[in-house]
């Protein structure tokens, strides 16, 4: 059986969720999607853009098992994420899926999970919260934003565990950076689960450490194959340069070099 | 069914469809996608006698119709391919190609010589033409001494096939070509990539850490195939064909070019089962103008 698969998926849904991000649901209309975990990614064929060359990695937002549809969030920002987000209810989106390592799911009842997302790296922790809940955890997320208007699927997160933001205007939540939330100083996890811009994961990173705290982060280094074939998207880490594609995205930061 | 059959200097192929090194992994990563005995030859990624890091990140641009690469030949070493890689690839019915690469005449013929001792690697490829290493690599590639130097050497090391893939940063590929078939190259593969940079102009640096990078995908095909027409019309090698070959119409356009086999590059990163579309393609093509086999179109473009 193999495991990664060629698809050309059919939107069901295209919504704009605020002035960058927009949520495309894709369904697989003759078989179910084949299995996907939380923390891996798609590569996404861009279609229509005489300026984008490669597909696009969108990590897989959510999974929604009964509606067979698959989840991606996608941040507008440059030409090819701007043709993704074009797209219509009834296109096809043609993805390589599922790449990658996602995060390590918990082995005791006894673990207390904090899922810290900032901006677009919110994505993978709503796939993350619904596969722990289904397990029968409650998962803590702690979202970072520039502003409230940004703030996006909050329902979706809050209906799976509890919800903490901060906005760096206080537009809502409180004020700042995701490490200078209240909640770091008044409660404990057992694991921490991290995506988003880098300056941001490797400022959790530091407070994982501090506090003894296991951490894996989602990294985001620019890839052209997804597959482990063209060495693009290496990160150095304790074993050398390594393929984010196939050795990540998903690494314990322990095993990055990263000087925090 | 036409016959898709062709014979590079003695290697067999099921059809003249290769996937280029560097693009297509050991092969294996592409399982999920295409049966891998569909292809005509794997040439796996570059080999060097020690192993190398390569260059930092990043190490690649997207450009229109292409992508800049300085990988600068990551790989875990010879003797780790033959202990780790090869028993895992050893069984595939399709040729596997090795390519290999180094910083000196000697260290590449060492290399070759450990890959010669492998029963399953008909051939190896040799790349005088990465543009991402210092020393070595394209060094060799773009002047005719150092180029016959380097086969020279390695063809008192190997005995089997021996396909010397040729830079096109280079005033005339033709001399180059002369020079390594003068040597006893079995055959040459053209182009590797067309050196070229990038700059980001919000941020107002190089984007590749180290400057320069290599380009390929569909933007460098009219070079590459002027190339192969010209490299195919001075030399009685067989001419292997690549350089943004992304459909059977390319394909067919190189071996109307006067090459006996492509292969394909980054294509592979757009859709991982474009090699095995483009063998199926030129099937069709041929049946479609009435050829019995693919030889009877090779190098027929005056």
């Amino acid at each position: 059986m193999p495991e990664k698969y060629i698809l050309d998926l059919r939107l069901t849904g295209v919504e704009r969720l605020s002035e960058r991000y927009f949520l495309l649901r894709a369904t697989r209309p003759e078989a179910p999607l084949p299995t996907m975990l939380p923390g891996q990614f798609a590569q996404l064929r861009v279609d229509g853009s005489a300026t984008t060359f490669l597909r696009r990695p969108i990590s897989i937002h959510n999974v929604d098992r009964q509606k067979n549809e698959v989840w991606f969030l996608v941040q507008a920002i440059g030409e090819g994420t701007r043709c993704l987000a074009a797209k219509k209810a009834g296109d096809v989106l043609n993805a390589v899926l599922p790449l990658g390592h996602g995060f390590t799911m918990p082995q005791s009842s006894e673990e207390r999970l904090l899922l810290v997302g900032g901006g677009v790296g919110v994505a993978p922790l709503l796939f993350m919260g619904s596969c722990l809940r289904v397990k029968g955890f409650e998962p803590t997320f702690l979202l970072g934003f520039r502003t409230a208007a940004d703030i996006i699927q909050a329902g979706e997160y809050r209906a799976l565990g509890r919800l903490f933001v901060t906005t760096e205007d206080g537009s809502e939540g409180e004020q700042g950076f995701v490490t200078q939330h209240s909640l770091l100083q008044q409660e404990r996890f057992t694991h921490i689960a991290v995506c988003g811009p880098k300056p941001m994961m490797m400022a959790v990173a530091r407070y994982a450490r501090q506090s003894g705290t296991p951490c894996e982060v989602s990294l985001e280094n620019m890839m052209a194959c997804g597959l482990g074939a063209c060495l693009c998207c290496v990160e150095d880490t304790t074993q050398g340069h390594v393929c984010v594609c196939t050795e990540g995205p998903v690494f314990n930061v322990e095993q990055l070099k990263w000087q925090i | 069914m036409a016959d898709l059959r062709v014979n590079i200097a003695g290697l067999r192929l099921a059809n003249p469809v290769m996937t280029a090194s560097g693009t297509f992994g050991y092969g294996l990563e592409f399982q999920d996608f295409v049966n891998l005995d569909d292809i005509g030859a794997v040439i796996v990624k570059g080999t060097t006698l020690h192993p190398r890091q390569g260059n930092p990140y990043p190490r690649m641009a997207e450009t229109a119709q292409g992508m800049l690469n300085c990988v600068g030949l990551q790989n875990r070493g010879v003797d780790y391919f033959c202990e780790h890689i090869y028993p895992r690839i050893r069984q595939l019915k399709t040729n596997v190609i090795v390519n290999v690469s180094g910083n000196s005449p000697e260290d590449y013929a060492e290399c070759a010589r450990r890959i010669n001792a492998l029963d399953a690697i008909p051939a190896i490829e040799l790349n005088i033409s990465c543009p991402n290493v210092k020393h070595g690599g394209m060094a060799f590639g773009t002047t005719t001494q150092g180029a016959a130097s380097v086969v020279r050497a390695v063809r008192e090391a190997y005995r089997k096939t021996l396909i010397v893939k040729l830079s096109p940063n280079v005033t005339s590929i033709t001399d180059i070509a002369l020079a390594v078939q003068d040597e006893g190259a079995d055959a040459v593969s053209l182009i590797n990539t067309l050196m070229g940079m990038a700059i980001d102009a919000e941020r107002r640096c190089r984007i590749l850490s180290i400057g320069t990078g290599g380009l390929s995908g569909p933007c460098v095909k009219p070079v590459a195939l002027r190339m192969v027409w010209q490299v195919a019309h001075a030399v009685q090698i067989p001419v292997i064909g690549l350089g943004g070959i992304s459909s059977a119409t390319d394909a067919v356009e190189f071996l109307l070019a006067g090459a006996s086999a492509v292969e394909i590059g980054t294509a592979n990163f757009l859709d991982p089962a474009v090699s095995v579309k483009v063998a199926r393609g030129i099937d069709e093509y041929l049946e479609r103008h009435g050829f019995r086999s693919v030889t009877d179109i090779i190098g027929i473009c005056e």
